[in-house]
């Protein structure tokens, strides 16, 4: 297991400078000048532009600005915002945790509902049943999400009523931002109402960000649980006489599981991209809006050290998702 | 079942005291002196004043915390009275024990100049607006007298009092900096900005909402300024960035107020009879110009063959969709020093194609012609305007081939006179001609258009001096007729904003010059 480990962290170290020169170069190939950008089409003296861009350390060779990167970042620093002047670090810890909620409701959506309908689906393998439930998940997983999200705004919000529109919670409610999860904080304001209003802002986007993982999860979980009821051990158990229940949900979910905990790590991944559109449709104020934001303004330090963080995120749960593989499934962490 | 479910979750309704406005975007700074972004100017409005003000709704300036003042007859001085009785804000930090004076005048322009000021340093002299707009020509504020502020220039600077009714030129409280400093909190000065207008700011969740509180003991509330008086106990800014999002909030009563709606939307949002669309014409200009130093623009039969051939009634119907009107003048019909006597050029086909054959070119000519990426206040959609000008220049022999950027990547080439045939425009942020037309007088490396011209450079400098606004308006005017006759541009439309509102939102006014104030909106039954 420390073998494995030790493996495992070699490789998340060489994936983490490969991802500093990768984040680096592609925002610096996208086109356009944040200085300009922060003046419009304004009339403003060149030498002014110029004097800005000195100050703001974008006139220094590139590969001295990335070498400061670099250093600055294994330093903890990832630099100030070129529009709002706060720190990086401290602007990702502020809308991180928004991120966080949203993405940790979506995947227990995907997760709650993805798993028993895929069982269902493989259960009843080729009936109408399984072919409903490959089809809505093939429909599920090929919306774009900006669209989606609309969608399910005009429907509960706006002709129904029966859901808010975006937020993330109602403005009547002034909820004190101590540990920046709205659940956790609503509850524990006086405000009776507010743990409420927050769960109903939380529902349309994470039914919108979980919809995608949700139909991969169902369609794994499917063809998992198809390739484990046809194994040996499954057809013994039945054999013996076991309930269904416990032929289906303890020996063959169990196994049919492991290549499903690895698909739920790389969604987290993808999680994050979707995030970026769903957090801006719902006016989430997380990660992903946040790094929008940073793209249109070319705030290079925000791009430089957002990508750097999330890569982190994603690196450190397929690192768990790699263990927790190896701790289910020992065939994994024994030397091929 | 899940319309129980929902119903049981209790959804949050707007209470009558709050008025609840969907902004697109998030402020860069909650004190506008930092930023040159609108959504700046719109924090720093409800909470802060200037020593002058803009009317609302106009380009006349009215006294603000100056109630009066006089300018030197060689316009070096500008000597400003100041208003008696003015209090500031307190928040959970602080607590005012004087009015407002001098010195809060003389520390607001202090801490933007002097960068021993340890206020500068805390904002690491980041004061766009102040070094671009005034600094150059600024000596020195000087306290004459409690009440008495002196601005000293090195040289005359007609537009300084119309700047200084701009947002980042809020006057800061100077006691509270003194309190900030001796705590060592100095960037609570920007960060939990006080000040002397209609609202108090109260909190900002990052990127999600921002909320101000009535300042009930605000100077214009005894009748001195009834229009930004806090009609609302509560304001709140929602950030929602998408424009069919802060639709659908408005048609839900999530907001009152939704800004920057997609045009596309103003059909529906008229139809429904819960909203009122507002209108007003904004300080705006739009044109396509041309790079006059090279050939065959250099001509200018060419450059008014290419005017003449333009459907310009048609182009603004379909692009501005009744949001435009054809234009003429640079300057637009909301600012003073306007023309009304110019009129847009002909639309004459024919004429055009026998122009361009006594120039040499009888079969016409291939030219670039640049088309705006982005929707802008002034132009809804370039892409559009550029292919009904490549469709209009085709009748007469000339192929326009339509160019793009990215928008950050556009600007920088457009600066750098790249465009043949570019398109741009702008909005002004303060009620004076200057800030535009400065962009076009000979030797601006702004000038794109690379267009030198005596008659307009004498005009606009002359009137960056002169103090008196009826002779620098007909210095405008001077000014337009020479870009009129030249024809280095073709102006597109003069436009209009729209702002969709709740049935019940009584007193607003669209502004369009800055920050939009929502001090005097109120909510009805």
């Amino acid at each position: 297991m420390v073998v494995f480990l030790a493996r495992r962290l070699g490789l998340v170290l060489v994936t983490f400078f490969g991802i500093t020169v990768f984040a680096f170069a592609l925002i610096h190939l996208i086109p356009g000048d944040p200085v300009m950008l922060m003046f419009g089409e304004r009339n403003v003296d060149p030498a002014q532009l110029d004097q800005l861009r000195a100050q703001l350390g974008l006139d220094r060779p590139l590969i001295v600005q990335y070498g400061l990167y670099v250093w600055h970042a294994v330093h903890g620093d990832l630099g100030t915002s070129l529009a709002t002047h706060d720190s990086v670090m401290d602007e990702f810890l502020t809308h991180f945790p928004a991120t966080v909620e949203l993405a940790v409701s979506a995947m227990l959506i995907a997760v709650l509902v993805g798993v028993p309908a895929g069982i269902v689906a493989a259960l009843r393998r080729g009936s109408t049943t399984d072919y409903s439930v490959m089809g809505l998940a093939l429909a599920g997983y090929s919306m774009p999400i900006f669209w989606w999200a609309i969608l399910l705004i005009l429907l509960f919000s706006v002709t129904l009523g029966v859901t808010p529109v975006s937020g993330r919670i109602g403005i009547t409610y002034d909820v004190a931002p101590a540990t920046r999860f709205m659940l956790i904080d609503s509850l524990l304001s006086d405000d009776s109402g507010a743990f409420r209003s927050a769960l109903s802002h939380l529902i349309l986007p994470a039914i919108a960000l979980g919809t995608i993982p949700l139909a991969v999860i169902a369609r794994m979980t499917r063809s998992a649980m198809l390739e484990v009821l046809n194994e040996d051990y499954v057809r013994t158990a039945r054999a013996k006489g076991l309930s269904p229940l416990r032929v289906v949900g303890l020996h063959a979910l169990r196994n049919a599981l492991i290549p499903v905990i690895t698909v739920v790590g790389l969604q987290v991944g993808s999680l994050f991209g979707g995030a970026v559109l769903t957090e801006t449709i719902f006016a989430w104020p997380g990660v992903g809006s946040w790094l929008i934001h940073g793209i249109a303004r070319r705030d290079y330090p925000v791009l430089q050290g957002g990508i750097l963080m999330v890569a982190s995120i994603v690196i450190l749960v397929n690192l768990t998702v790699d263990v927790l593989t190896g701790i289910v499934n020992p065939r994994v962490r024994q030397r091929r | 079942m899940l319309g129980a479910l929902f119903s049981a979750l209790q959804l949050g309704t707007a209470l009558a005291d709050s008025l609840v406005v969907c902004t697109e975007a998030s402020p860069d700074a909650l004190n506008a002196q930092l930023s040159t972004a609108n959504t700046s100017f719109d924090v720093s409005e409800q909470i802060a004043d200037r020593l002058v003000e803009m009317k609302i709704g106009g380009s006349d300036l009215v006294p603000g915390l100056a109630e009066s003042w006089t300018i030197s007859p060689e316009g070096l001085t500008y000597t400003f009275k100041l208003r008696h009785g003015v209090k500031f804000q307190s928040n959970a930090n602080f607590k005012p024990t004087r009015d407002f004076n001098a010195d809060d005048v003389v520390f607001s322009f202090q801490r933007m100049s002097d960068k021993t000021n340890p206020f500068y340093q805390s904002a690491n002299g980041n004061f766009p607006e102040f070094v671009d707009l005034v600094a150059p020509n600024l000596a020195s504020v000087d306290k004459i007298d409690d009440y008495t502020v002196a601005f000293k220039l090195k040289a005359p600077l007609a537009p300084l009092l119309p700047s200084l009714s701009m947002q980042p030129f809020s006057i800061l409280s100077a006691e509270y900096a003194a309190a900030l400093q001796k705590s060592g909190k100095l960037g609570a000065l920007d960060q939990e900005p006080i000040g002397t207008g209609p609202f108090s700011f109260a909190q900002y969740d990052k990127d999600a909402v921002i909320r101000f509180r009535a300042f009930h003991q605000f100077w214009g509330e005894g009748g001195a300024q009834p229009d930004r008086v806090a009609k609302v106990d509560n304001l709140v800014f929602a950030i929602t960035p998408d424009a069919s999002v802060r639709y659908a909030k408005l048609r839900t009563n999530e907001c009152q107020i939704a800004r920057y709606p997609n045009p596309a939307d103003l059909a529906a949002m008229r139809a429904n009879p819960d909203i009122k669309v507002q209108e007003a014409a904004i300080a705006g200009t739009n044109y396509i110009r041309f790079r006059v130093d090279r050939k065959p623009l250099d001509d200018k039969r060419v450059r008014q063959a290419l005017a003449e051939a333009i459907d310009m009634d048609n182009l603004v119907k379909a692009v501005f969709q009744g949001g435009g009107t054809p234009a003429a003048s640079l300057v637009p019909p909301s600012l003073w020093g306007y023309d009304a006597s110019l009129k847009p050029y002909k639309y004459d086909p024919d004429g055009a194609k026998k122009l361009l054959a006594e120039a040499g070119y009888p079969s016409g000519f291939t030219i670039d012609l640049w088309a705006i990426p982005v929707v802008r206040a002034y132009m809804p959609n370039g892409r559009r305007t550029a292919e009904m000008i490549q469709a209009d220049w085709a009748k007469i022999g000339v192929t326009a081939n339509i160019t793009t950027y990215e928008w950050g990547e556009y600007l920088k080439r457009s600066r750098a006179g790249e465009p043949s045939v570019g398109m741009l425009g702008g909005t002004w942020d303060y009620p004076d001609p200057s800030e535009i037309l400065l962009g076009f007088i000979c030797n601006n490396p702004g000038n794109a258009a690379h267009w030198c011209n005596q008659t307009y450079t004498d005009a606009v400098l002359k009137a960056n001096v002169v103090t008196n606004q009826d002779e620098r308006a007909q210095l405008y005017i001077t000014a337009d007729k020479a870009v009129y006759d030249d024809i280095p541009l073709v102006r597109l439309a003069d436009v209009k904003a729209y702002v969709p509102v709740r049935k019940n939102v009584e007193g607003f006014k669209l502004h369009f010059l800055g920050g939009q104030p929502f001090g005097g909106v109120s909510l009805g039954k």
